[in-house]
């Protein structure tokens, strides 16, 4: 069975491209486009990893993933920030409030696609 | 039981008590565990104010004149609890300057004068004698008085009798002679009586209680309380006036001077010099004392006034004298308990006035006049005597009794004629003599030697001459033709009307002209030169006194001696034991064991000198100690040098404290600005991490596509295009920002290329539409136009509006609803300016947003359907370009309704552009 993966961005040529990327990859791909959504897709899908932006609407990255970490029906769910705030001190409160990596805007997409897989042990 | 032998035993039981408390005191004083060290007691012996002027007198002039008694007391209760300050000025500057008396205080202010400490002896020897006699005749009137119990009859004239059938003569006698046991069985450097102030101190609870339980015997048991007497005095004719606030005849002058007086008399009276000032211990008791002191005095008048109608209601022409209610109203009841606890507290206000006074004024007696005058006379012959200490408690002991007889002089003389008040006034207004040399001496640097000299002098002659020869013409003694009509008939010169000053009472009339003559005298004589070096010198000491915390009185002598010629001289005066001692104990704090091992520098001669002033007076002591150090003599130039050089240490200080308080004040503002700096960079480093935000997620997108495009050749034709595309919009928008972030940053750090000219709003809206009608097509969006025509030009950048109409209208367009928007653009004339609306049908704007959407990269979108495109940094941008032309730029919005953003810009721009 495919791995599913949910994409949490409110910028729509990202997500476009995101998406692209996780298809070509195999993943079956479902989008969210603030915070809110996000969580309760989370809760209603509960994909294997979600690709999560630190800024967006509504509710921000690092809300979110607080809250995902706090929903141990989501304890497998793998985390991977993506944001295009790349200070020391915002990569390592992602880290500290669970997030299993995170990457920088501008990401190369092969990096993120290998970081991807190795997060979802394919 | 009330007889002869009685009172005798019970007076004499009374003053043995005194002496053993004194003795007491100064035992436990001598092994270090002072019995007076306490606020209270201090306060307490400050009450040897209240004589028998208080306890027989008040009472007698509230018969005569009601309250008119209470300004004896309203001055020393305002001067304690308001001027308290010259008080511990006077204290600190005593103790600094071992300063013994009020005569050692203006003879050391004035350079160590010796002169001028004679002069001031004098005046307060001659002054306070009316004093001494007043508590004589008090004291021999209330003897005689009890002698005849159960008969009430007034003490017949004393003054007929001849002296040595007199009781008052042996009064003053037992008077002078426990004065002598009292206060000089010893000598002391710093003249400090510790068992005097413990027996003042009971003395003063003594009377204080005999006061009050005549009143309490009065009022209640006689009387049935306060209201009752009142009403009594109401209902009586010749008593109702008494009542009243100031009865007539005694005018608010005569308020004013007894006040004036008073409060003057708590200063500088010898007694109350020594007691507050010379036998003060420490002067944080000064705090009580400025609130016991008063409290007291408000106690022991409590009662007068229901006294004296008492005695006035129950002695009702039966000749009995007003000044002795207190005792001859127990009497008549038959209280003999009480009347002997009357007499005892008498006793007790008089013996605590004379001792004090007595040892007081003999100690000036003998530092400033005696010492002088043996010094002058026998000069170094005196250094050489052997022990000098003997000499000196004889000359104190001579001038007590010396004193009280010429107190009983003038008892003689001049008593008879006045009641108890009116004579302690005449003391009262010799004292206030002191008050301008004293007081300028404290504050003003210009005072001088001379000045003090004339001023006191011309003021006790102008007090001599219109009080204390009156009162002895009015006794009889002098013809009274020089009272009616002025020496050899200049009626000018009358004393008591003095060029033709008439309506005053006799206190307000001598006041107004020795003052007159006194300050005059002073203020003119010391301005007429400069202070000379030891006057300028003693002027620091004394105006600065709150200022030094340690004297600093050696730095102005500079000579030889040698350390035994020193001792050897102070032992002369002091006895060979306690200078032993003293030295001993300087050697100590200065780190030597032994005397010989000090140096005769001049600290050590400064302190010898001290220790010498302390006996002998400090002008004495300068001429003593000067006959032993080879003092070289410091001329004017060099001692101006030094003083000089002092003036410059306080100027350069007071320069330093102004410097440290700009440094202060500077820190304060360097702490404002980093905060403010720390604040901007704050603000800078969000704004740096937007932009770079900002154009990051454009820069993400183009990397990302590119890359598939890149990785992947056999990307679908359609695929690949809309990715192009997509890499296109992103690098626009990418370019966008940067011109964006640009142009703010030029506007806002001032360097924007402003263009003005006159320019046309209407044609500018009009160009503007145009330009984006194939927006508005797109969305299937009508554009409507109400504009004004025909307005006056505005001052503007035509560009910059062109910029600021296409990004509201763009702004409008991707919020309007496809197919059904409709924005309005309106222009309307003000009286000040133009207004521009620009209103759309779309959403609307929340009023929590109306003030984000103005900041930078702040752009309101809820999620990715509507999430506008831009940079967030149009209406910023917009809004500083019409703030610059000198307009306003803002936007009214109710959620649902669409949104209208306004601006405003003004006919005539204030930056001129």
């Amino acid at each position: 069975m495919n791995k599913k993966v949910l994409i949490a961005d409110d910028e729509p040529n990202i997500v476009i491209s995101l998406e692209f990327l996780l298809r070509r990859e195999g993943f079956d791909v479902l989008v969210a486009v603030d915070g809110e959504e996000a969580l309760v897709k989370a809760r209603e899908e509960k994909p294997d990893l979600i690709l999560l932006d630190v800024m967006m609407p509504k509710m921000n990255g690092f809300d979110l993933c607080q809250a995902l970490r706090a929903d141990h029906d989501l304890d497998d769910m793998r985390i991977l920030m993506l944001s295009a705030k790349g200070r020391e001190t915002e990569v390592s409160k992602g880290l500290g409030l669970g997030a299993d990596a995170y990457v920088t805007k501008p990401f190369s997409t092969k990096e993120l696609v290998l970081q991807v897989r190795s997060l979802l042990g394919v | 039981m009330l007889n002869g032998p009685v009172i005798v035993v019970a007076s004499l039981l009374y003053l043995g008590l005194l002496f053993a408390i004194a003795w007491w005191g100064d035992k436990r004083a001598d092994q270090g565990r002072s019995v007076i060290s306490s606020p209270t007691i201090y306060a307490l012996s400050m009450a040897v104010y209240c004589t028998t002027w208080t306890f027989y007198g008040s009472v007698g002039r509230a018969a005569v004149s009601g309250i008119g008694f209470l300004p004896i007391y309203l001055g020393p209760t305002l001067v304690m609890a308001l001027g308290w300050f010259l008080l511990l000025k006077m204290i600190r500057t005593a103790k600094a300057n071992r300063i013994t008396s009020i005569a050692d205080f203006i003879s050391s202010r004035y350079g160590k004068s010796l002169l001028l400490g004679g002069l001031v002896t004098v005046i307060a020897v001659v002054g306070i004698v009316p004093y001494i006699a007043l508590q004589l005749k008090a004291v021999s009137g209330s003897v005689s008085l009890l002698l005849n119990y159960p008969e009430i009859v007034m003490p017949g004239r004393s003054t007929a009798l001849p002296v040595f059938a007199d009781m008052s003569f042996y009064i003053a006698l037992i008077l002078a002679a426990f004065t002598i046991v009292f206060g000089t069985r010893h000598l002391d450097a710093t003249e400090r009586h510790e068992g005097m102030v413990a027996a003042i101190a009971l003395e003063s609870v003594v009377k204080l209680l005999a006061f009050l339980a005549v009143g309490l015997y009065v009022t209640y048991g006689i009387y049935d309380g306060f209201a009752d007497i009142f009403q009594y005095a109401a209902d009586d004719d010749r008593l109702r006036r008494l009542s009243t606030a100031i009865p007539s005849g005694q005018g608010y002058t005569g308020w004013f001077s007894l006040t004036l007086l008073a409060g003057l008399a708590i200063l500088f009276l010898p007694r109350q010099f020594q007691i507050a000032v010379v036998e003060n211990v420490n002067e944080s008791h000064l705090k009580r004392a400025a609130w016991l002191f008063p409290l007291y005095l408000l106690l022991i008048n409590l009662f007068v006034l229901p006294i004296a109608l008492g005695g006035l209601l129950h002695f009702s022409g039966q000749g009995v004298d007003a000044d002795t209610f207190v005792l001859t109203l127990p009497m008549a009841h038959h209280q003999e308990g009480l009347a002997l606890l009357v007499f005892i507290g008498g006793l007790s206000a008089a013996t605590g006035m004379v001792i004090v006074e007595t040892i007081a004024l003999s100690t000036m007696v003998c530092n400033d006049l005696v010492m002088p005058a043996l010094i002058h006379l026998r000069g170094a012959a005196l250094a050489e005597a052997s022990d000098l200490s003997r000499l000196l408690l004889r000359i104190r002991r001579g001038a007590i009794l010396v004193i009280l007889l010429l107190g009983y002089l003038y008892f003689r003389l001049a008593g008879e004629a006045y009641a108890l008040v009116a004579i302690g006034l005449i003391s009262f207004a010799a004292v206030a003599q002191f008050a301008p040399a004293m007081i300028g001496g404290m504050y003003w640097r210009g005072g001088t030697r001379g000045g003090a000299l004339a001023g006191l002098s011309a003021g006790s002659l102008v007090w001599a001459y219109t009080l204390l020869l009156p009162s002895f013409a009015k006794s009889g003694w002098l013809a009274t033709d020089f009272l009616t009509q002025g020496p050899f008939g200049f009626n000018l010169l009358r004393p008591q009307q003095l060029f033709g000053l008439d309506g005053l009472d006799e206190i307000s009339h001598c006041l107004f002209w020795s003052f007159f003559a006194n300050i005059g005298a002073y203020v003119a004589v010391s301005i007429m030169r400069s202070p000379t070096a030891a006057e300028a010198s003693q002027a620091r000491l004394f105006v600065d006194a709150l200022k030094y915390a340690r004297p600093v009185g050696a730095a102005l002598w500079r000579g030889l001696a040698k350390v035994s010629d020193l001792t050897a001289l102070v032992g002369r005066f002091l006895g060979p034991q306690r200078a032993e001692s003293a030295f001993a104990d300087y050697a100590k704090r200065h780190g030597q064991v032994a005397i010989d091992a000090l140096e005769a520098d001049a600290e050590l001669v400064h302190f010898a000198e001290s220790l010498l002033a302390g006996t002998i007076g400090s002008a004495s002591a300068r001429v003593m100690v000067a006959s032993v150090a080879k003092e070289e003599p410091l001329s004017a130039s060099e001692v101006m040098n030094i003083l000089d050089e002092a003036s410059q240490l306080r100027s350069y200080s007071r320069e330093l404290e102004r410097k440290s308080r700009e440094l202060e004040a500077a820190t304060r503002d360097l702490k404002s600005a980093n905060e403010r700096l720390q604040e901007l960079d704050r603000v800078k480093d969000d704004i740096m991490s937007s932009v770079t935000h900002e154009l990051r997620t454009p820069l993400t997108s183009i990397r990302a596509f590119t890359e598939m495009l890149r990785d992947d050749p056999k990307m679908r034709l359609a695929e690949r295009e809309r990715f192009l595309g997509l890499v296109v919009s992103e690098s626009d928008r990418l370019a966008r920002l940067i011109n964006q972030t640009l142009d703010l940053a030029k506007i806002e750090s001032g360097n924007a290329d402003w263009r003005g000219s006159a320019l046309d709003l209407k044609e500018v809206i009009e160009q503007s539409v145009a330009s984006t009608s194939q927006l508005f097509n797109e969305k299937g969006a009508r554009v409507e136009l109400d504009l004004q025509s025909g307005l006056p030009s505005i001052l503007a950048d035509r560009d910059r509006l062109i910029q600021v109409m296409l990004n509201l209208l763009s702004n409008a367009v991707k919020f309007l609803p496809l197919n059904a928007g409709r924005v309005c653009v309106s222009l309307r004339a003000g009286a000040q300016g133009l207004e521009v609306g620009v209103a759309d049908n779309g959403p609307g704007i929340r009023v929590q947003d109306q003030q984000v959407i103005f900041e930078k990269f702040r752009q309101v979108g809820d999620s990715l359907t509507n999430k506008p495109a831009g940079t967030g940094l149009g209406l910023p941008i917009s809004r500083r370009i019409i703030e610059h032309f000198g307009g306003r730029l803002w936007v009214d919005s109710v959620p649902g309704e669409g949104a209208t953003f306004r601006f405003f810009l003004p006919f005539a721009p204030d930056n001129g552009v």
